[in-house]
């Protein structure tokens, strides 16, 4: 996968055919090993499965085998909520850094994860066991409150939202609300028992219903995210060069908002606040394809599948029969990452 | 160093005759201690007086000093329940802003708490950490394990941010990461936990000083007897390093050496304030400001009066906490983001950058 960067390094001249044919080789690449991870997970778990029972599953299901059941029950469901959450955490997480210019911009930093999950605890709180219905509406809405927050926190006063304030209203937000998120588990037992684990951020005992409830929400998010994406990179260039080129920021803006909402929503509302997915994702694809976010929103959806598929398949088999949750282990990888940032790439 | 070029010196020398030291401060020092003296004095009785039972505030003054009061009971509830665990927000106040004010001039950026240094992730998966795996958790050792860890994690956030030398912007980097690193450990060590006892793990990671004794105030009075009169002595390195490393070098400063004794200090600070009452968020960060709106950047000035801020600031959180669900009670800790968050928005707005 870094040949493509590679061969535009090499040669300044053949830099547009390079990229021409090495990109879609690369996605085509990188997709082929998300299916292969994704198959070596359906067969983790308690019972060890044969690739070849999951294609059988799948194309050739038997009810009666209760291999395939346990495919098409519990193990699809899961990865694909993987899949889900992976893509849409990473694409949020591009499409905020590239609005905001700012490395550092993603749904949990920014305080949008913090703002959804604390809407479904809250929610937990005063109606008990929500449906799901519910769940998604206060996910959606908590995640659009808190980006609505953290962004007027932001350009209220001189010098508008810069970066460095963004990345600081966010990180206060999420703070807060989760003082009271925490509050609320503290005095209510109830909430506490419903949820402590979806607090965590975990893939565990997702099915078919949450995906479908929020899938499509997703969905809709990265669809608007590629369509968006040729405006996303002017935009990334700077408000300036953007406004220069004669393009309508604001009504972008707000779009792409929208498709960070429906993206970080959707994937907190299925696994919970899911951390550092959003924020190491995009840098890793621009490792791989460079600035266009043409290139970088579908690398990044698939390599976020990719690291959420893996992260879960490892979680479910280290410490067998015990399972670590998707959020704790993405922070094993994501910390030594951010801390091998700070310390050999920053100065 | 300027001398005597302006027509009214803004600050106060302090040269004591008899010790080998001297110390400059900010002229507005003196009279704004007296009166942060005087509204913490005044806090004070108001919290003590404050509870399901109401005590007259000349009786808690009366009950405070051992004299007799009209009710038996008085003499009770205030040197027994209230006061230990009031002192104790007070003194852990105290700990906490010193903390900031260190941590803060020491990295030269105004928005650095002591949970930078991994003192709060430390502490928690030491001690959620020891409950989760231990077949009989013994509770005495618990604030062992909270120092333990929390000094271990500053030993390991310093020595990654070690390159040849420790610069302030790697050193909070690498506190954020291993502040979260921190936190899904605790987070999972919380999943696997019974009920009850995860429900006691979250208490104790948002801080309380619920039935607090004598023994821990005299315990934290103690170390801050030993530890404060350190900060002072180190404010002036401070002040050197707010220049930045290359002037603070030039000048005559053993940089390297100054840094680890301060972040030493600033993490034992903090440190100390886990073991008693876990982990309490925001007051090291807001109190450094709001003192230095008082009197200045000048740091000998400065952590006199951050340390009374700090206290005043935790005094009334607690009250705060015990007043707002009544007779509940909030955790400590979810007071102090309450008053925390909001002023960090306002510090936020005015900076404009």
């Amino acid at each position: 996968m870094t040949t493509p960067a590679a061969s535009v390094s090499r040669s300044g001249n053949g830099r547009l055919i390079g990229r021409a044919v090495w990109l879609p080789v690369g996605l085509l690449v990188a997709i082929i090993l998300l299916v292969m991870v994704l198959a070596i997970s359906i067969t983790q778990g308690a019972a060890e499965l044969r690739l070849s029972t999951i294609y059988e599953a799948l194309f050739a299901y038997d009810a009666t085998v209760f291999d395939h059941l346990i495919i098409r029950t519990v193990r699809l469901p899961r990865v694909v909520a993987g899949v889900i959450i992976g893509a849409g955490l990473a694409v949020a997480g591009a499409l905020m850094q590239g609005l905001t210019t700012n490395p550092l911009a993603s749904p949990d930093i920014l305080g949008i994860s913090a703002g959804a999950a604390f809407a479904v605890v809250l929610g937990t709180f005063l109606f008990g066991g929500a449906p799901l219905l519910v769940t998604g509406v206060l996910a959606m809405s908590g995640a659009a409150v808190a980006a609505i927050i953290v962004y007027a926190l932001a350009s209220a006063g001189r010098g508008g939202a810069t970066p460095a304030k963004l990345t600081l209203s966010g990180v206060i937000f999420a703070m807060f609300t989760s003082a009271f998120t925490t509050a609320i588990l503290i005095l209510d037992r109830n909430t506490f028992e419903q949820i402590r684990f979806w607090t965590v951020g975990s893939l565990a005992g997702r099915d078919w219903e949450q995906v479908l409830w929020f899938g499509p929400l997703v969905l809709v998010g990265l669809i608007g995210a590629l369509l968006l994406s040729r405006q996303i990179t002017t935009i990334s260039l700077g408000q300036d060069v953007a406004k220069g080129l004669g393009q309508n920021t604001a009504v972008i803006k707000a779009f792409a908002a929208l498709m960070v909402i429906l993206l970080a929503g959707g994937s907190v509302a299925i696994a919970g606040p899911v951390a550092f997915v959003g924020l190491i994702v995009p840098h890793v694809a621009r490792v791989v394809c460079g600035v266009d976010y043409r290139w970088i929103v579908p690398f990044t959806a698939v390599i976020g599948a990719i690291l959420v598929t893996v992260a879960d398949t490892v979680g479910r088999v280290v410490l067998r029969p015990q399972e670590i949750p998707v959020g704790v282990m993405l922070a094993f990888v994501g910390a030594p990452f951010f801390i091998y940032l700070a310390r050999w790439k920053i100065r | 160093m300027q001398t005597n070029e302006f027509p009214k010196p803004n600050w106060i020398a302090l040269r004591p005759r008899f010790l080998p030291f001297s110390a400059r401060v900010d002229r507005r020092v003196p009279a704004v201690f007296l009166v942060l003296c005087a509204v913490l004095l005044l806090v004070l009785v108001l919290s003590v007086s404050y509870g399901a039972y109401k005590i007259a505030l000349l009786d808690v003054l009366r009950a405070a000093v051992g004299l007799e009061t009209s009710d038996p009971n008085h003499a009770l509830v205030v040197r027994s329940f209230r006061l230990p665990r009031i002192l104790l927000a007070l003194l852990i106040g105290m700990a906490l802003a010193a903390s900031g004010a260190i941590i803060q001039g020491l990295t030269r950026n105004d928005l650095a708490d002591p949970g930078l240094l991994g003192i709060n992730s430390g502490a928690g998966v030491a001690v959620v950490g020891y409950i989760t795996f231990a077949a009989m958790p013994n509770d005495a050792l618990l604030p062992w394990l909270a120092l333990a860890g929390a000094l271990g994690a500053s030993a390991v956030i310093y020595l990654l941010a070690w390159k040849g030398g420790v610069s302030s912007l790697r050193l909070i980097l690498v506190g954020v990461g291993l502040a979260s690193l921190g936190g899904a450990l605790i987070s999972y060590f919380i999943t696997r936990l019974t009920l009850e006892n995860a429900q006691r793990a979250y208490a104790w990671l948002t801080g309380s000083v619920y039935a607090s004794t004598w023994p821990e105030v005299r315990l934290m009075a103690l170390w801050l007897l030993v530890l404060l009169p350190l900060a002072f002595l180190f404010a002036r390195q401070l002040n050197l390093f707010n220049l930045g490393d290359d002037i603070a070098t030039s000048l005559g400063t053993r940089v390297e050496q100054h840094r680890l004794t301060l972040i030493a200090l600033s993490a034992a600070l903090a440190a100390i304030t886990v073991t008693v009452a876990g982990t309490i968020a925001f007051v090291g960060f807001v109190a450094p400001h709001i003192a230095r709106r008082l009197v200045g950047p000048t740091h000998e000035g400065l952590l006199i009066s951050t340390v009374f801020v700090g206290g005043l600031l935790l005094v009334v959180a607690d009250l705060v906490a015990r007043w707002v669900i009544a007779p509940g009670e909030l955790p400590l800790g979810v007071t102090t983001a309450v008053i925390g968050a909001p002023y960090f928005a306002y510090l936020l707005y005015k900076r404009g950058r």
